[in-house]
């Protein structure tokens, strides 16, 4: 159980983000719900944690902006004073093949999906040392491990995280923050709802366990990575994909 | 300026589990504290809010000896 633990989760107004909020919040804890445009999502995801018993927040933050993440996490930690568990989880995608990718698309994929992990964690770190304690969770990608065309920058970006991940882990560890990466494979979500039927089918002949993944069984594993029960896991990239990649 | 001097001494006995006359003005953290880069960052946040400033990355990092911080903060508090 998560009781009276407090997680961050960022975009956590729709797709995963939302999953793992509720998941959390399903097994004891206070959840700070981050948004960036969703604000109606955002609010109902509140209500659902109320409804469950426990306290929440809709914070409106842009993550690959400093400020609005140091304001952010000020406002956790004014409204519940700690910090438990952050799930690195906001992302965006902006695909292409590399020769048709504008530079803008790159940095934004990479300023979103790879800065703003590091500007969180840099955010809640203070927070979590003197507390002794902490998990972070970051959203990598199985495609941060394998390549995918047409992904140039969003590939960049969860490899990043998964090099990320495991720097924090190690710069962390002394002060009891465990810090680890779930890499989901294709979860059914908005992100993914853009793919055609003949995509889908593609990939479904990728995954062993032959069919695609729902929100829920990220949820779940980020919910035992931030319980007591991962106290002797740190800087590992979990692979829920079906089996897709091993 | 003394004031100063025994308050960061006061924190970084605590903080660091030195004897106290180690904590002299010339002392380096690293080098004759026994404190690493971490523990450097953390002091560095324990005198933030003790003497209620902020102390920006940059400058945090020179920081490196007992003398560093007191004078620090003695000219910008």
């Amino acid at each position: 159980m998560l009781t009276d633990q407090v997680a961050l989760v960022t975009g956590a107004s729709r797709g995963i983000g939302r999953e793992i909020a509720l998941e959390l919040a399903r097994h004891g804890a206070h959840v700070a719900v981050n948004y960036a445009g969703s604000k109606e999502k955002a609010e109902s995801v509140v209500q659902e944690i109320e409804s469950l018993g426990r306290k929440a927040i809709a914070i409106q933050a842009d993550v690959k902006d400093e400020q609005s993440v140091k304001t952010m996490v000020k406002k956790v930690t004014d409204t519940f004073n700690r910090l438990d568990i952050l799930v690195n989880n906001a992302g965006i995608t902006k695909d292409n093949l590399i020769m048709r990718m504008k530079e803008k698309d790159f940095t934004d994929v990479i300023d979103t999906n790879l800065k703003g992990v590091f500007l969180c964690t840099k955010a809640v770190a203070r927070t979590m040392m003197k507390q002794r304690s902490g998990r972070i969770i970051n959203m990598a990608s199985i495609v941060g491990v394998t390549g995918n065309p047409g992904q140039a920058n969003y590939v960049a970006a969860k490899a990043g995280v998964i090099g990320l991940t495991k720097t924090t882990a190690k710069e962390l560890a002394s002060r009891n923050i465990l810090v680890n990466a779930v890499a989901p494979g294709f979860i059914t979500t908005d992100m993914t709802a853009v793919l055609t039927d003949e995509q889908k089918e593609d990939m479904l002949k990728l995954i062993p366990l032959t069919k695609l993944g729902q929100p829920e069984h990220i949820a779940k594993v980020v919910r035992f990575l931030a319980s007591d029960d991962a106290s002797y896991i740190t800087g590992q990239v979990i692979h829920v994909d079906g089996g897709m990649v091993m | 300026m003394e004031d100063i001097f025994e308050r960061v001494k006061k924190i970084i006995v605590d903080q660091l589990d030195v004897e106290e006359e180690k904590v002299t003005m010339e002392a380096s953290f690293i080098d004759d504290l026994e404190a690493d880069s971490l523990d450097v960052v953390e002091l560095v946040m324990e005198l933030e809010d003790e003497f209620d400033m902020e102390i920006a990355d940059d400058e945090a990092e020179k920081i490196q000896t007992v003398g560093d911080a007191v004078n620090y903060i003695n000219s910008n508090q």
